[in-house]
Formats: C-alpha cells, sequence, structure tokens
C-alpha cells in the first residue's frame, strides 16, 4: 500500500496518478488498434477526453450541487482540486452520458468504436487494480491463507492482487482476439464477458461486498447480469462475414 | 446462456459471504467505514482524553506540527468551525505530533492562534503509527458511532470542504 507521495509540501495521491497513466496507455493501446485497423484515430481521442474532462467537472458540480449552502458562502472553495470534494459515481455517469453524445454527433459506428475502445478499457482495468493495490481499497476478507497479507489490521485475502492477474489475462486475452474479430462488436462484448466473469469470481473474496440479502454480494448480481447480456448481445450482433476481419471495419 | 446462468448463480450461492465476513468495519483501522483505533493522551493542560469518551459527538482528529506549513494554515480555520459548530456536537481533537515536534513549540503554536480545542500530545508517535500518518496535517471525520467517515491527508483544508464533511454527520443521530 502507498496511496501518497509526499514531495516536499506537496501530498501526491498515488491512486490518482496510477488512474490518469493508466487512461493514457489505454488511449494509446486503443490509437494503435485503430491505427492497425485503418480507422483515424482522432475521434478516439476526442471521445475519451470528452468522457474524461466532463466527468471530472461533472464530479465537481455534483458535490457542489449536493453541498451548495456552504459553497454559496465561499464561491472560491469550489475550484479547490482536494479529491476528496468530488463524486466519483455522478462523474462517472456524466461522462459516459458526454461520451455517448459526443460519438451521436460525431456520428460513430457504436460496435466499432466499442471495440476499438477495448484494448483502453482492458489496459484501464489493470490500472485500477494498481491504484486499489496503492489506495488499499478493495480489500480482502480475513483468511488465514499462507499468501495473505496484513491489510487494515486484519490478515486478508489479497485481492488487490488478484484483480491485476485478473486484468493481465483480460488483456492477454483481447490483445490476440483482436486478431480475429468475428463480427463489429465482438471484441467488445469479449472484454465484458471476461471482465464479469473475473469480478463474479474476484467478489468472492472482497472484504468490502455490499450485501443484498442472506449474503448475496449485490456487484455479483451486477457481474452475471451483464455476463448474460454480453452473451445475448453475441448472439444478436452475430453476422457471418463473406470477408472476415477487418473489412467490414473499414467500411463505414 | 443457461450454463453461463446456472454456473453464475452456483458461484454466487456457494461464495456467499458468512455473516459480518465482508464488513470491514469489524476491526478498528484509521480507514474509512472502520471503527477509529482509541486512544489515550495527555493534553497540554496535563489532563488525560480517550478518543471513545466523545462517542455520540462528531469528533475531527487532526494531527499535526507547529513546524507544518499547511497544519499553520488551516488551524485558524478549525478553530472558527469548532466554534460555530461546537453546540451541534462537533469536537476537534488536535493531536500534536510532539516526536517530530515539542511541547513548547505546541504550546506557543496554541497560544499564538488562540486555539480553544484541546490540544493532546502524541509524544511516543504511537498514535501517528496507528493512524497510519503518511502526511501532515491527516484530519480524520469520524461520526456519532465513532465510524472513520472521511480522511484527509495533507492540507490546508479549504473552509468549504471541511463544512461539506462535517454537515452530513451532524444531523446525524447517534
Amino acid at each position: 500500500m502507498y496511496p501518497l507521495l509526499q514531495l516536499g509540501p506537496v501530498a501526491i495521491q498515488v491512486p490518482g496518478l496510477i488512474l490518469v497513466l493508466a487512461t493514457w496507455l489505454g488511449l494509446s493501446l486503443s490509437e494503435k488498434e485503430a491505427v492497425r485497423q485503418k480507422r483515424p484515430p482522432e475521434p478516439l481521442f476526442g471521445l475519451v477526453m470528452t468522457g474524461v474532462i466532463s466527468g471530472i467537472l461533472g464530479a465537481k458540480l455534483w458535490y457542489v450541487g449536493h453541498y451548495l449552502d456552504t459553497y454559496l458562502a465561499d464561491p472560491l472553495g469550489i475550484f479547490s482540486v482536494n479529491g476528496n470534494t468530488f463524486d466519483a459515481m455522478a462523474g462517472m455517469v456524466i461522462g459516459a452520458m458526454a461520451g455517448i453524445i459526443y460519438s451521436y454527433r460525431k456520428k460513430l459506428p457504436l460496435r466499432a468504436t466499442l471495440d476499438l475502445l477495448t484494448p483502453g478499457l482492458a489496459m484501464f482495468s489493470v490500472g485500477l487494480g494498481l491504484s486499489h493495490l496503492a489506495s488499499g481499497d478493495a480489500f480482502g476478507a480475513v483468511t488465514k491463507v499462507p499468501w495473505a497479507i496484513d491489510l487494515w489490521d486484519a490478515q486478508r485475502h489479497p485481492t488487490q492482487i488478484y484483480e491485476i492477474i485478473l486484468a493481465l489475462i483480460v488483456l492477454g486475452s483481447i490483445w490476440h482476439l483482436r486478431q480475429t474479430v468475428l463480427f463489429p462488436g465482438f471484441l467488445f462484448l469479449s472484454w465484458l464477458s471476461l471482465a464479469a466473469v473475473s469480478r463474479l469470481f474476484l467478489e468472492a473474496f472482497r472484504g468490502d461486498s455490499m450485501i443484498v440479502a442472506n449474503g448475496i454480494r449485490q456487484a455479483q448480481l451486477v457481474a452475471l447480469t451483464l455476463l448474460l447480456i454480453s452473451l445475448w448481445l453475441m448472439r444478436q450482433w452475430y453476422q457471418p462475414l463473406d470477408k472476415p476481419g477487418k473489412e467490414q471495419y473499414a467500411k463505414k | 446462456m443457461a450454463a453461463a446462468f446456472f454456473l453464475g448463480s452456483l458461484w454466487i450461492w456457494v461464495s456467499a459471504s458468512p455473516l459480518n465476513a465482508t464488513t470491514g468495519g469489524l476491526v478498528p483501522s484509521p480507514r474509512v467505514g472502520f471503527p477509529a483505533p482509541d486512544f489515550t493522551l495527555d493534553t497540554l493542560e496535563g489532563n488525560q482524553l480517550t478518543l471513545s469518551d466523545f462517542r455520540g459527538k462528531v469528533v475531527m482528529v487532526n494531527l499535526w506540527a507547529s513546524w507544518c506549513p499547511p497544519c499553520r494554515a488551516e488551524m485558524p480555520t478549525l478553530e472558527q468551525i469548532y466554534q460555530e459548530n461546537k453546540a451541534q456536537g462537533l469536537e476537534v481533537l488536535a493531536v500534536n505530533t510532539t516526536d517530530q515536534d515539542s511541547e513548547s513549540a505546541a504550546a506557543n503554536f496554541a497560544q499564538e492562534f488562540g486555539l480553544t480545542f484541546p490540544i493532546l500530545l502524541d509524544r511516543d508517535g504511537s498514535v501517528s503509527k496507528r493512524y497510519q500518518l503518511l502526511a501532515l496535517p491527516t484530519t480524520y471525520f469520524i461520526d456519532r458511532r465513532g465510524i472513520i467517515r472521511a480522511v484527509i491527508p495533507g492540507g490546508p483544508m479549504s473552509e468549504t470542504l471541511i463544512e461539506s464533511k462535517i454537515i452530513d454527520l451532524l444531523v446525524e443521530t447517534p
């Protein structure tokens, strides 16, 4: 666990730094994939940047809106960049909505664009695991296994390590699968399925799960639902190609 | 799909959490969602204060040192917010990291800023260690049940940041 990097008077949040790096690396991978498929990478950059910037602004504004009276009394407080004054969930929803609007306005083909974003998403998942390792978030349940780690005053499953290993396996699988895309949207749905299976497995060892009833973990229900949706979409989107692979992507 | 549904459901059922196994809050630890680790320290006046004695109040535990510029910058704001909210049940425990400071410097600091909340002396650094202190200042926002609800490493904290962290806690009932 290494949540803070103290540089003189400045305390840098290492998990946030890792996520920024993962976003940049993920975007680079997606752009590389676009070039490989002979598609322009610029719309991808615009899409990701629109999502990220809108997400950050949305997270801040949502937080400010929640504590409006406090901020009206001291409007300059809005410009504080302290990570504790952002609503992460609101930021993700607003960022995703902004990305969808951007794609719609730029008339980006949905399935092909999702395929191009997939290597980036897989890379970001690895970064997310590393950021959890740095922050100590997404911690494991108390256990007596020999490889348990001492975290938050107990011997726990090293779920952050499990998460990184699973994310690397998914990234490797996606990197391999991109050579044999069966239909537009295949790569994205493959990633979604693999990520859902990973979460379904990993959640069993987490020590911070939200329980819905009788010990059933909410995240596992969501993961199973996403897995079923992705498998159903695979059947719906599947179409035999006369010329498999990139030809279909080359046309809009 | 049917196989995925069957296997997935089976795994969810098999891996269902035993009672309380996933509630991280069982063990006191300096992390959001966990009970705040208890401590007893001497004050500048020579009394002893114990964190758990403040159960039922919203407590801000602020770890600081007199030589730390962000600590100096935020302390007047802490005092102001303490004055404005102590009637609603806010308590500020300013824990001086005396193992890397000095009692006289802490006393001068408190006098200079006219601090009225308790100044506690962590002479052996045990509280800093227990709270896994990584940056000065660091502030822990503890609710009326003794659960840590926010941790702000570094500073100085703005007035809006502090108020946004305590406003919900003050209206909660124990």
